[in-house]
C-alpha cells in the first residue's frame, strides 16, 4: 500500500536545477535507500519530504494529508511534520543533557513528564546509551551523537523515519547499533524508512526498495533484489560497478 | 560617608531604576532580537542599521528628547513624569533596548540554520522555535544584558536631564558623584564612584554566576 509519495518536485537554486522528480511513492512500512553519487540530490530529497525546502513546484501526499510543497502554511506543515523526523549527517546537538535533547520533541508535543521520562528511558536503551543521560550531549563523540539524534527521533515513534547517511564515518560498532535499530523501529512498528546512503552494502543489508539519483534525477527505483541484480539503467549500472559518473 | 544611610538610599534607587529598564529593555529586545536574528523581510536592513545606530546613542540626546516629551509643553506633558523616577526608567529603557537587541540578533544569528531546522524537524512550531534558538543563544543574550546593565548604571546624561538629581527622590549615584565633585567634594566623589565600581561588578557577578548556574541546571 502507497503511504507517501511526491508529484512533480522541482527544487532549485536560482537559475539552477537541484532536483526534479516527475513521481516517486514510498510504500508504507518498507525500508528505502537512497543512492547516487554526491550531488545528485538525494539530501535535497529527504529536505524536500520533510518541508525544510520551499521547492518551486511540488506535491506531496502524506498517507492522509495532501500539500503543496511549494505553497502551504504553517500550521499544514507543522501537522505533517509531526508525523516525521529527520536524522542529519551530523546531528545538532543542543547545550543540554543528553536526556533533554532526546525529550525535546515530547516536550515540543506537550507529553506529559512521567511519559517523557519512561519514553526517553526506553528510546537511549535502545541506542545503548541510557547510562550517559545526565551527560553534556555537546560533549558527546560522533558515533555517540549519532546515536542520541536517532533516539530523538525513534522517541517520537514517527509515521517516517528519515536518515541522511546516518552512518557515514562512524565505526563498525555504532553502524551495527544505529542498524539494529532502524531494522528493529521499521519490523516492530512499521515506521516507513527512507535513507540516503553512500554504502552500498548497507544499502542491500537493510533496503527493500531502491532509488538511483543522478544530476538531480531519479533515474530508476525498484525493490532492492531487482535494483542490485539487474539494474536497467547504463547510468545505475556503472554506479553499482563503481564506475565514475560525470 | 561611604554606605552612610544617604548613599545607602542614592544606591538603592540606582539599583531599581536600573534593574527595571534593564528587565524592560529585556522583555522587548530579546524577542525583537530574536525576529531580526531569524527572519528575513522588506526593510530589514534598515533596521539592522537603525538598531546599531541607537546601540551607539549619546544617552544625553535621549534625555534632551525625553525631557522635551515630558515637558509640560510636551506631547506627555499631562502625565507628569518629568523629574521623577519613572522618566529616569524611560531614558535608559531607550538607552538599553538597542543594545539588547543588537546583541540578541547577533547572538542568535550565530546559530547555524542546522540548529533551525533541527527543531523544526522534531516537531516545533515556530514560537518553540524561536524560544529554543533563543536559549540555544543564551549565553550571548546574557552579555548583552549585562552590557547593557553595565552601560545603564554608569550613565549619566539622561538621568540628570530627566531626574533632575532631586535629593532623596532623582538622586542616582552618577548624578550624586556630578554634585559632588561640583561642589568640590572629591574625596565623597571618588567614594561614590568606588561604591559605583563595587556594585556593578557585584551585580554583574551575580548576573554571570546566574548564567553559569543555569548552563549547569539547564532543562529544555
Amino acid at each position: 500500500m502507497t503511504g507517501l509519495r511526491i508529484h512533480h518536485l522541482l527544487v532549485s537554486a536560482g537559475n539552477r536545477e537541484i532536483l526534479r522528480i516527475e513521481q516517486a511513492a514510498f510504500a508504507t512500512g518498507r525500508i528505502h535507500a537512497v543512492v547516487g553519487p554526491s550531488g545528485a540530490g538525494k539530501s535535497t530529497l529527504l529536505r524536500a519530504i520533510n518541508l525544510l525546502e520551499r521547492p518551486v513546484t511540488g506535491h506531496l501526499y502524506f498517507w492522509e494529508h495532501e500539500l503543496s510543497l511549494a505553497a502551504h502554511s504553517a500550521a499544514q506543515a507543522l501537522a505533517i511534520q509531526r508525523q516525521m523526523v529527520l536524522v542529519a549527517q551530523q546531528p545538532v546537538m543542543f547545550q543540554a543533557t543528553v536526556f533533554d535533547n532526546v525529550a525535546l520533541g515530547l516536550r515540543y508535543r506537550k507529553i506529559d513528564k512521567q511519559t517523557i521520562a519512561a519514553k526517553v528511558t526506553r528510546a537511549l536503551e535502545r541506542v545503548e546509551l541510557a547510562s550517559i543521560a545526565k551527560q553534556q550531549a555537546t560533549t558527546l563523540s560522533g558515533g555517540e551523537a549519532q546515536r542520541v539524534a536517532l533516539a530523538r527521533a525513534i522517541v517520537l515513534e514517527p509515521r517516517l523515519l528519515l536518515l541522511d547517511e546516518p552512518t557515514a564515518s562512524l565505526d563498525p560498532y555504532n553502524v551495527t547499533i544505529i542498524e539494529q535499530v532502524i531494522r528493529s523501529l521499521n519490523r516492530e512498528q512499521g515506521t516507513t524508512v527512507i535513507m540516503v546512503t553512500h554504502n552500498l552494502a548497507q544499502a542491500r543489508r537493510l533496503a527493500d526498495a531502491c532509488l538511483f539519483l543522478h544530476k538531480g534525477q531519479l533515474v530508476e527505483m525498484s525493490d532492492a533484489d531487482t535494483f542490485f541484480r539487474s539494474p536497467r539503467s547504463a547510468e545505475l549500472q556503472d554506479f553499482l560497478s563503481g564506475r565514475m559518473i560525470c | 560617608m561611604l554606605l552612610s544611610p544617604n548613599v545607602v538610599e542614592i544606591i538603592l534607587l540606582s539599583l531599581k531604576v536600573t534593574t527595571t529598564a534593564v528587565l524592560a529593555g529585556a522583555l522587548a529586545g530579546i524577542p525583537l532580537g530574536a525576529l531580526l536574528g531569524l527572519y528575513s523581510f522588506p526593510g530589514k536592513r534598515l533596521i539592522v542599521a537603525l538598531v546599531f545606530t541607537c546601540m551607539g546613542l549619546p544617552p544625553v540626546l535621549i534625555g534632551v528628547v525625553i525631557y522635551l516629551m515630558l515637558s509640560r509643553s510636551g506631547p506627555l506633558g499631562s502625565m507628569e513624569l518629568l523629574f521623577t523616577p519613572q522618566a529616569m526608567i524611560l531614558a535608559q529603557f531607550l538607552l538599553v533596548t538597542p543594545i539588547i537587541i543588537g546583541l540578541t540578533m547577533t547572538a542568535v544569528q550565530a546559530k547555524d540554520r542546522s540548529y533551525r531546522e533541527t527543531a523544526k524537524s522534531l516537531g516545533a512550531s515556530r514560537p518553540q522555535m524561536i524560544w529554543t534558538i533563543i536559549k540555544e543563544a543564551r549565553r550571548g543574550i546574557w552579555s548583552g544584558i549585562a552590557a547593557a546593565y553595565g552601560r545603564a548604571i554608569a550613565e549619566v546624561g539622561a538621568v540628570m536631564l530627566v531626574g533632575g538629581n532631586i535629593e532623596h527622590h532623582t538622586r542616582v549615584m552618577t548624578t550624586a558623584i556630578i554634585l559632588e565633585t561640583r561642589m568640590g567634594h572629591f574625596t565623597e566623589g571618588l567614594q561614590l564612584g568606588l561604591v559605583l565600581l563595587l556594585v556593578s561588578f557585584a551585580f554583574n557577578s551575580v548576573l554571570m554566576l546566574g548564567m553559569m548556574e543555569q548552563l549547569r541546571a539547564y532543562r529544555r
